[in-house]
């Protein structure tokens, strides 16, 4: 069995070095797809690269000094996010680095000072607050089925998470679509030709500092698709869960395509909405059981 | 290698345009032309665009708009005058608010000439517009990195 | 040093400087005085750590019949001089309140009658660790009420300078709070809670214009609410035990739930009422009229801290029992309804006081499930929360002389017109919320003991949800402190020593707790957790590991600003295009200019104070009727 510290060093570095390469491909594919339903051709899959790789050349324009300081520490927090998801770590305190990451984010967003950014700052503050009860209760949920918060435990733990906690999964599910920033609820900064409020959060940020935001997404991509992977984690069976990250990854690319975004009233209280059911409902079976 | 000329964003504004330039600029994003193909994508904010569309002629209201939107776009770039309106004013060319052509506040690299300028020709300009992106860009980078 | 000799020197030495102060006029010699008298406490709790923090449970025997019949004749004092001005202002209800606990006391001693008290005081870490927040953080607040209120009273001039007996009031209320934390008599705790009620009165009626003397009163009226639950605890035990031998901690404690339940509850709901959870937030909040200092005093060191301390001392009793539960559910509602509330204000005090509402509220749930992973949560965050709560006041007291407001959205760039303000603003929010920092180890360790506690999924949800609103408050106005606007101008602004000499202890303070949190855990909290449970939560070596390498990175990272400093084009914000200066103003309409404003989130449709409030105390009676209900049926003990 592939356990022990070496191997979760070698796990974190796997990711460190492949994410963003991973995370390109689908985001490529998810590019191409989108084309294809709309009858078109679509950019090349690896569009998404291309791009990171010319806001690279492009000139350092910035609005203030300090936005690059909270951009560089988002996108080190990501990494760290995920570097510590894949090797093992405690999902809980995954789940409070990917919160400190983002209100990195937003405070660079904050820093620039700018009508659209602050906007964009408030409503992604929406959208972190919308998603963080789902992901504490999932943490609780895996926790109630393993007895362990180690994300290694979880995946050796036997039998399929999703099995016990499949109300969690689909709350999982529904808040993935705002993580993503996937319509309906791409209310902060969205993908392209899906444009409001300029963009949003990332407005002012031009060149260099915005690829840091793009590699970021896709880091995060990444690391949220293995949390999707997770719920049907199985030592022996690991190609399980991959079909169900295409499964899913293709759910939200369909729904991307076919919802107009909603306002955040709606976002906020849906969200919640679904953590508690689900929370509530899956939580209380699993603790009267 | 240079990965400018494969990921283009474009910024679109109308200066004072009669919107027939716009809609077409629009259609080459449709299924039919699909820019995206080129990795363009149209992003609305000046400090994501490396190419600046504009159509219509510049007037004393939109004078100040184009040259502030082009002072924030982040080096290389390049600006595309989009019909006959936009490279000298046009029709409208002897109105009282019209100042002319886009080349009277900002430096234009490419003319795309028609009225309205077709699909066609609109993607034929941009992808010009391309080799002097890649040019400057060449450039900058002999520079130093850095334009100040 | 022997310890009973340093136990009175703490609880006396501040009552009598206290009395000092009350005749010294206002002077550079008293400033002089206060300055030292903190010194003295300080170095005192230090001392008090540094001999005893290894000796685990330590009894002071001492022979506490003359001083029981000192306090009780303090009380009738107490007691008429509190019906003097319930009579003069016509509030009957406290009046009737003040003669029915004073009756219910004398009765319940009159039970007791010959008994041979003794074990009065004790330490224990939990004690100690309680002592250095008293001592370390509220002398820091009273050197800080030195600038403070000559400011204030500069900027008021048309109120009476009462600034004698603030400062005496200010370290009776310290040795009140010794005396809370060092009794094991549960009389001598009474009568020392009693005196906190009575200090926190006054001090909140500082000013006593109508609007602070309703305030104050009402404070009083739901404390005393509140010390009924004493009372009532007296009167049980004096039934159940006439030898008196329940009276002291300890005792009680060690007799089981079969025994101890009730009064455990008694008091709990004393506790309640002392740390402002719903129903009874009200005062706390009503509170921030007072002078900054002693919001700063009644948030972080004294009084609310008082009421958890009492629960957090009864969690091996509510240790999966109903009434346990129930309490929890009170502190986790609050902790997320007051949460909520917090994101509606923009009166920063408000903030504050909410925040303090909710955070207790989580460390009374963690009580109330009462498992050694939830008291080891629940003392941690009764350190984290009073380091940062005191930092943040005495901030916001600070910034409100400087610029004239304590709104939020007033704060705007205050990091750049204000630096060293901002930055201390920032430690204390980040201290307060933010991963790494504090709070979220004991977030970690609460969740687990909700997990495992039974029906605990109610809680996980409560906490779930509360994380949630607590990262959106606290960011918007971290968001709001760095919206530096192009070169800010510099506010040219002397902030008092006697302020600095407060604020940047506390700041650093903060940062060292959250770095040394593991030794902080292994020396005082985790004995006292094993003492009583036998074994203890931590964090696993390789959390901490990472928790500490997050520390670093957050530390490290503004590093990088010297970096990005260098070879950056620097351009204006985009405003659709308009021209826009880089102080934020853009050209409007017909060539207007015109300043940019930008407003945070505020949601009162969703969390306004009233809809959020009503929902909370209503829910909070039912689940107090709830305990109640379950001690007179007898289940669930």
């Amino acid at each position: 069995m592939i356990t022990g510290i070496p191997f979760e060093i070698l796990f974190a570095i796997g990711f460190v070095i492949l994410a963003p390469f991973i995370g390109a491909f689908i985001v490529g594919i998810d590019r191409k797809v989108t084309a294809r339903k709309q009858g078109r051709v679509g950019p090349p899959v690896l569009q998404p690269l291309y791009d990171i790789f010319k806001l690279f050349e492009k000139e350092k324009v910035v609005v203030t000094n300090e936005v690059n300081f909270y951009i560089l520490s988002h996108l080190i927090f990501v990494v760290f996010t995920g570097a510590l998801f894949f090797s093992g770590g405690d999902i809980l305190l995954v789940i409070f680095a990917l919160t400190l990451a983002h209100v990195f984010l937003i405070l660079g967003a904050y820093a620039a000072v700018s009508p659209y950014s602050h906007v964009g700052a408030g409503r992604e503050l929406l959208q972190l607050m919308a998603v963080e009860p789902m992901l504490i209760i999932a943490a609780a949920g895996f926790y109630m089925v393993t007895e362990s918060f180690a994300v290694k435990d979880i995946v050796l733990s036997p039998g399929l998470p999703v099995m016990t906690i499949p109300l969690i999964f689909v709350g999982i599910v529904f808040v993935l679509t705002i993580k993503l920033r996937k319509s309906p609820f791409d209310l902060a900064t969205s993908h392209h030709a899906h444009q409001e409020l300029v963009e949003g959060l990332t407005t002012e940020f031009a060149g260099p500092t915005l690829g840091m935001v793009e590699i970021a997404h896709l880091y995060e991509t990444v690391f949220l698709l293995g949390i999707v992977w997770l719920f049907f984690a199985s030592a022996s069976m690991p190609w399980i869960g991959v079909l169900a990250v295409i499964i899913v990854y293709f759910l939200e690319i369909l729904v991307d395509n076919t919802t107009t975004r909603v306002r955040w009233q709606v976002m906020l209280r849906s969200a919640w909405l679904v953590a508690l059911v689900a929370g509530a409902v899956n939580l209380g079976v699993l603790a009267l059981m | 290698m240079s990965y400018i000329t494969k990921s283009p964003w474009v910024i679109h504004y109308d200066g004072s345009s009669c919107n027939g330039c716009d809609i077409e600029v629009l259609a080459c994003l449709t299924p039919l032309y699909d820019l995206e193909r080129f990795g363009i994508v149209n992003t609305g904010n000046p400090k994501h665009a490396d190419v600046f569309l504009i159509t219509g002629g510049i007037n004393e209201q939109s004078r100040a708009v184009v040259k502030n939107t082009y002072d924030q776009m982040p080096d290389p770039k390049v600006v595309v005058a989009v019909g006959i309106c936009a490279a000298t004013g046009g029709v409208f060319r002897e109105c009282y608010n019209i100042m002319g052509g886009v080349n009277e506040v900002i430096p234009v690299d490419v003319y795309v000439p028609g009225c309205a300028a077709r699909p066609e020709s609109i993607i034929d300009g941009v992808v010009r517009a391309l080799g002097i992106l890649e040019e400057k860009r060449a450039k900058m980078a002999e520079n130093g990195g850095d334009k100040k | 040093m022997e310890l009973w000799v340093l136990l009175i020197f703490l609880i006396l030495f501040p009552a009598l400087v206290a009395l000092l102060f009350g005749i010294l006029p206002n002077s550079r010699l008293r400033d002089t005085i206060v300055v030292l008298v903190s010194a003295i406490i300080i170095a005192a709790s230090l001392c008090l750590f540094v001999l005893f923090a290894g000796a685990g449970k330590v009894y002071v025997d001492i022979n506490g019949d003359m001083i029981s019949q000192i306090m009780i004749g303090l009380e009738v004092i107490i007691s008429a001089g509190l019906l003097y001005l319930a009579a003069k202002y016509r509030q009957y209800i406290i009046a009737g309140l003040v003669v029915v606990q004073l009756g219910v006391v004398i009765y319940a001693e009159s039970l007791m009658q010959g008994t041979e008290a003794l074990n009065n005081l004790f330490i224990d870490p939990f004690s100690i660790i309680m002592a250095m927040i008293i001592g370390i953080i509220g002398s820091l607040i009273c050197i800080y009420s030195v600038g403070y209120m000559r400011d204030y009273h500069a900027h008021h001039p048309e109120m009476p300078d009462k600034r004698r007996w603030f400062f005496a009031l200010l370290f009776v209320f310290l040795a009140a709070m010794f005396g809370v934390v060092f009794s094991n008599n549960l009389f001598w705790l009474f009568f020392f809670w009693e005196v906190t009620t009575l200090c926190s009165f006054l001090l909140i009626g500082y000013a006593w214009d109508e609007e602070s003397r309703k305030n104050a009163f009402w404070a009083l009226l739901l404390n005393l609410v509140g010390g009924l639950g004493f009372a009532f605890t007296f009167i049980y035990v004096g039934m159940i035990d006439p030898s008196g031998n329940l009276i002291m901690m300890d005792t009680l404690l060690a007799a089981g739930p079969a025994i101890a339940m009730i009064p455990a509850a008694l008091i709990g709901f004393a506790g309640l009422t002392k740390a402002a959870q719903m129903p009874f937030s009200s005062w706390l909040v009503g509170a921030m009229i007072a002078p900054t200092p002693v919001s700063a005093l009644l948030h972080s060191s004294t009084m609310v801290k008082a009421g958890v301390y009492v629960i957090i001392r009864f969690a091996p009793i509510y240790d999966a029992s109903m009434v346990g539960y129930i309490i929890s559910l009170v502190g986790g509602v609050t902790f997320l309804l007051a949460s909520g509330i917090a994101i509606s204000q923009s009166n920063a005090k408000k903030v504050l006081a909410y925040s303090t509402v909710a955070n207790l509220g989580l460390v009374i749930a963690c009580a109330g499930i009462g498992s050694y992973a939830a008291v080891w949560a629940a003392i941690l965050l009764v350190v984290f929360h009073a380091i940062a709560k005191s930092l943040l006041f005495l901030s916001v007291g600070t910034v409100e002389h400087k610029i004239g407001s304590r709104d939020i959205e007033d704060m705007k760039g205050l990091i750049g017109r204000l630096p060293i303000m901002g930055l201390m603003m920032i430690i204390g929010i980040a201290g307060m919320f933010l991963a790494p920092f504090g709070m979220l180890i004991s977030k970690w360790a609460a969740l687990l003991s909700f997990i495992e506690a039974q029906y605990g999924f109610v809680l996980v949800i409560l906490l779930a949800f509360g994380c949630a609103v607590t990262v959106f408050f606290w960011t918007k106005w971290l968001g709001k402190l760095i919206e530096v606007a192009w070169k800010p101008e510099r506010m040219e602004v002397k902030i008092s020593n006697f302020e600095f000499s407060a604020l940047v202890p506390l700041a650093v303070l903060m940062v060292a707790v959250c770095i040394g949190f593991p030794l902080l855990s292994t020396y005082l909290v985790v004995p006292y957790v094993f003492a009583i449970y036998g074994l203890s939560a931590t964090l696993g070596q390789a959390n901490m590991i990472i928790m500490v390498m997050m520390v670093f990175m957050v530390l490290v990272m503004p590093l990088s600003l010297f970096y990005f400093r260098k070879n950056r084009k620097i351009v204006a914000h985009y405003v659709g295009g308009r021209p826009a200066t880089q102080d934020m103003h853009f050209k409007g309409s017909i060539g207007v200019q015109r300043p940019v404003a930008l407003g945070n989130y505020y949601l009162t449709d969703y969390f306004g104070e009233q809809r959020l409030s009503h929902i909370g105390n209503g829910l909070c009676i039912i689940f107090i009727a709830m305990i109640a209900i379950v001690l007179i049926l007898g289940v669930g003990i």
